[in-house]
């Protein structure tokens, strides 16, 4: 364990200092605090304006949230308090499955179904809402079985206690299942964000690469994670280091939000088995 | 004269009884789990405005007696009950009981306090609301009530906001019955309310469950002999017989402590079995 877990920390530091390294032209004379403040992305005239990709990256996260959150949720509250036997063993090992579908399989569902749809009614159809909805599935299965997993670690003490003031199920569920499971929930939701985030091949596929800030829902927009992927193979100098560094900014973001989903699942288990 | 001297302290005996009318009147109850007899030959009544207390060695089915009370027994349902409770001119072990409503007038408070992991207040306030009060000044008022009945109001009343698990074990328990008493409730069950405190909380809370007497009738098992002593006015006495519970005595505390009819009440008593 302990030379498995040094081997690990050995490959993270390793990484973080690959992209360290590699940014550091930028880094060190401070040129990457243009990002947030030049408007532009035209990385040949040395214009690197990152804030619509940062903006967009955002907003598809939020958005996929937005429509995974109460799905999930719903999909936990059936799985732990309407489901038996054969039903729930079925629908758990469902989500299962769609959270082993490799996401280019997604991004081809939505290029080939999904798109056409949006632009009819709205052209391109590549878009933020696209992106928005596949990333949605992607993360369906996090958010559902952690949210699960917090509802089935809720004191069944309480649930008693709630039964015997004579709670309807659904207070018992909304009012005080969910709120109790809340920091559980919450973990799960940021692990989704962080996977909605780093998520690259979905979004390089259906969001549209329009390096423009999202006015709307039907708007192309390009994500943090795409622009590498699309601008890496011909990068050179200082376009190349920008690219690093929001590489770095990405990792150093998901890292922070998987640290805090751990902590408040943490916190979650030791608040309801006290 | 010597006649009417023996006569009288059976005579005001009598007259008691008759000021206390029954509450809650059991009538050859049996329980079972699944196939299994758990305890059977229940037959008694619960006086209005008396506290009668379930003594009894482990497993003889003082709690399983108590939850068909309020048909909690119900959550399990492995679950079988035969014969009668008649509360209120309707039969509980009837299938038609609508329970919320039976719940909202018979309360109960568990071994373990079980507040709700939400703020003190909504701990309350959840209640009045599934039960119908949509008038926030009024519940606000009937919360206040509630606290300063089971003397917490003083020591709460300026961190009604603050998580209810911050309270101290029997501070809990003390919101616990809070809870149950905000619906105003006829009926309080309750199950070794005092076996999870310390002994000073458990003094507080004995003396709390004393001054519910006359406006409530209250049921409460408990292991603790000398508190079944101190604070009730019936007890019933649960013991196992060929592998099922049974109650073998039922009397005024008085009576069957200082006379009990049946030997293996006598030998439960002075400690001598169980
Ligand atoms: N959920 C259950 N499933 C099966 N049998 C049960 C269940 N709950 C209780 N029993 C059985 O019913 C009998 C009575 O149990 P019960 O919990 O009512 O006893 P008790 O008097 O409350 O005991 P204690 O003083 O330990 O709390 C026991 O034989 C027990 O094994
Ligand atoms: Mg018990």
């Amino acid at each position: 364990m302990g030379a498995l877990s040094f081997v690990c920390a050995a490959l993270l530091c390793l990484i973080l200092g690959f992209l360290l390294y590699e940014s550091w032209s930028l880094v060190a004379d401070g040129r990457w605090l243009s990002f947030f403040s030049q408007t532009g992305w035209y990385p040949l005239e040395g214009l690197f304006g990152m804030t619509p990709m940062i903006f967009a990256s955002l907003v598809l996260t939020f958005g996929s949230l937005v429509i995974a959150l109460p799905v999930g949720l719903a999909c936990a509250i059936f799985l732990e308090f309407y489901a038996k036997g054969w039903v729930k063993k079925s629908f758990q090992s469902l989500l299962n499955l769609l959270a082993g579908i490799p996401s280019v399989v997604l991004g081809l569902w939505g290029l080939t179904e999904l798109v056409p749809l949006i632009g009819q009614i709205k052209a391109p159809g590549t878009s933020v809402l696209a992106g928005a909805v596949v990333l949605s599935l992607m993360i369906l299965p996090t958010l559902a079985l952690t949210s699960y997993a917090a509802l089935t670690s809720v004191d069944r003490s309480i649930l008693a206690g709630a039964q015997a003031l004579g709670l309807t199920q659904k207070t018992q569920i909304l009012a005080i299942a969910v709120p109790a499971a809340r920091s559980g929930i919450m973990s799960g939701v940021l692990l989704a964000s962080a996977r909605a985030l780093g998520e690259t091949m979905v979004v390089l596929m259906v969001a549209g690469n329009v390096v423009q800030m999202p006015s709307s829902l039907f708007a192309p927009v390009r994500a943090l994670t795409a622009n590498i992927a699309l601008e890496m193979a011909y990068a050179l100098g200082g376009h190349r280091a920008s690219l690093y560094v929001s590489g770095l900014l990405l990792t150093i973001i998901v890292w922070i939000l998987a640290y805090l989903a751990s902590y408040l699942f943490n916190k979650g288990r030791t608040v309801s088995h006290d | 004269m010597i006649v009417a001297e023996t006569l009288a302290p059976r005579l005001s005996e009598d007259i008691i009884e008759s000021r206390a009318p029954a509450h809650i009147k059991v009538n050859e109850l049996a329980i079972y789990y699944g196939k299994k007899l758990a305890v059977n030959g229940i037959s008694l009544s619960l006086h209005r405005g008396k506290i009668t207390a379930l003594i009894g060695p482990s497993g003889c089915g003082k709690t399983s007696f108590l939850t068909t009370l309020n048909q909690l027994s119900k959550l399990n349902n492995q679950v079988t009950v035969t014969g009668e409770i008649h509360f209120d001119g309707e039969n509980l072990t009837q299938n038609n009981v609508d329970l919320l409503s039976l719940r909202r007038r018979v309360g109960m408070i568990f071994q373990k306090p079980n507040p709700f992991p939400l703020s003190i207040f909504k701990n309350l306030d959840i209640p009045l609301k599934e039960h119908g009060f949509k008038n926030r000044a009024e519940r606000i008022e009937k919360i206040e009530n509630a606290l300063k009945a089971v003397g917490l109001w003083d020591e709460v009343k300026d961190r009604l906001n603050t998580s209810a698990l911050s309270l101290s074990g029997g501070q809990q328990q003390r919101l616990c019955i809070a809870r149950a008493l905000v619906l105003e409730p006829e009926v309080l069950l309750m199950d070794e309310p005092c076996s999870a405190l310390d002994p000073i909380s458990s003094g507080i809370v004995e003396e709390l469950i004393s001054s519910l007497r006359d406006k409530y009738t209250v049921v409460i098992v408990t292991h603790n002999l000398a508190q079944a002593k101190r604070i009730s006015d019936y007890t019933a006495f649960f013991w196992t017989q060929n592998g099922a519970g049974k109650l073998i005595e039922f009397n005024n505390t008085r009576q069957l402590f200082s006379g009990p009819k049946d030997e293996r009440t006598a030998a439960y008593i002075s400690g001598i079995k169980g």
